[in-house]
């Protein structure tokens, strides 16, 4: 192993691109063999090519090393993404935006900046100190979570292009329009005090070294070890159930109870969603199955968009900086976007 | 003696930041004063949006993550 390692330690200190491109076209060539490599392994059992139990083990074997590759990809392109975008770069690109511009802008930026809800207090505050407004601040803190990465990469690697795209267009209208209206009913008086007193002191910039590539490289390595390390076995999980589903539960099961005729199941999709807290990771292997069983496509994301976005741990956390006003205010419009969502989904879908 | 301050609200990665500088700062035999700034307003005050941060006399040299040790030692030398 060390005849082999000792070069890629060189490679990566004096080329690092050069490593990546090379581990570019392993993962390419990787992921051409892996639907022959199932049926291979699957034709190697002692078992009816045309069973169930032959399907569910096939998508199984095909789809659980297809997910964690493609989400490797995502989370490796995204970590070295992320070492362009600090939240401190981000802050300095929104402030003193209007409204309107601002909303879109924050709520892309949401997609490729690193946030953690741990963060979101001093990050709520530092962009209102460097005179970001408040709805431009709320579209970023909606979008941030909601459209990130991660949830992306699944959807793509599991639903498609065409789902991925319908939620990254919705979760940022969502968060867009949302961050717009609460800017627009100005509301800066249901801060918490002392927030709005600190607003008149800017802070100085923190004033950080800027990266070699070798370290934008560990870090999307770091990246992928922090995120893939985390979600790998909802990922495992996920997939069995979808594998089952896939080869033993019969269609239209879900149709009657969560299908587009019962208007009724979109807010009760997004009233299950509040109390239920989980990464996004977590989240689509419910989806996936529910999705399978007959359930409407726009109750079941929103659903997904209110388990991710509306979460009881948060808005403890941002307790500390709201008044309940403006914690009710920020929930009833998310609330409000998300159930748009699922009706105008299930009515043009 | 340098003045090391790491900026948290008390996450997971906030405590295992300040092991970390303990740890590097024993093994570099290095006197350091380490403080915890835990309140909102003190952070902020800093200019740090991604904790934990870490400030190295006065300096923010670290925001959002656990720092490495090869780092820490640069701090502390």
């Amino acid at each position: 192993m060390s005849a082999l390692i000792l070069p890629l330690q060189r490679l990566h200190r004096r080329h690092p691109l050069v490593l990546v491109a090379v581990a570019a076209v392993v993962w390419v060539l990787v992921y051409r063999q892996l639907e022959p490599l199932s049926y291979t392994l699957v034709g190697l059992l002692p078992l009816a090519p045309d069973s169930h139990l032959a399907s569910t083990l096939q998508f199984f074997l095909y789809d659980t090393p297809k997910v964690l590759l493609l989400l490797t990809g995502i989370v490796f392109a995204m970590g070295i993404v992320q070492t362009f975008v600090s939240a401190e770069r981000t802050r300095d690109l929104l402030a003193g935006r209007r409204l309107g511009v601002g909303n879109g802008l924050a709520a892309a930026l949401g997609i490729v900046t690193p946030f953690c809800s741990c963060s979101a207090v001093p990050l709520f505050i530092g962009f209102l100190q460097a005179g970001v407004p408040l709805g431009v601040t709320f579209s970023f803190l909606i979008a941030a979570p909601m459209v990130n990465e991660v949830a992306l990469g699944m959807l793509l690697a599991l639903f498609g292009l065409r789902i991925a795209a319908l939620y990254l267009a919705l979760g940022l209208l969502v968060a867009i329009v949302a961050g717009f209206v609460i800017g627009a009913m100005g509301l800066e008086g249901w801060l918490e005090d002392w927030v709005r007193e600190l607003q008149t002191a800017p802070p100085p910039r923190a004033s950080l070294a800027e990266l070699s590539w070798a370290e934008r490289v560990d870090r999307g390595l770091e990246h992928v070890g922090e995120i893939v390390g985390r979600v790998w076995p909802y990922i495992v999980g996920g997939v069995a159930l979808g594998g089952l589903i896939h080869g033993f539960v019969p269609e239209d099961m879900m149709a009657s109870i969560m299908g587009r005729a019962a208007w009724w199941s979109v807010p009760v999709a997004v009233l299950l969603g509040v109390p239920m807290y989980t990464n996004a990771a977590g989240v689509i292997p419910i989806v996936q199955a529910l999705l399978a069983k007959g359930a409407a496509l726009g109750t079941v994301l929103a659903f997904m968009m209110s388990v991710i976005a509306l979460s009881a741990p948060e808005m403890i956390i941002l307790r500390k900086v709201l008044k309940p006003q403006l914690i009710a205010v920020f929930v009833g419009v998310v609330a409000s976007g998300i159930l748009a969502v699922g009706f105008i989904f299930n009515l043009v879908l | 003696m340098k003045n090391v301050k790491v900026l948290g609200s008390g996450c997971k990665n906030c405590r295992t930041t300040i092991a970390l500088i303990e740890q590097r700062a024993a093994a570099l035999g290095a006197e350091i004063e380490l403080e915890k700034v835990e309140d909102m307003a003190d952070i902020v005050s800093y200019g740090v949006m991604s904790t934990p941060g870490v400030v190295v006399d006065g300096e923010v040299v670290h925001a959002g993550g656990v720092p490495k040790a090869e780092a820490i030692d640069a701090w502390l030398r």
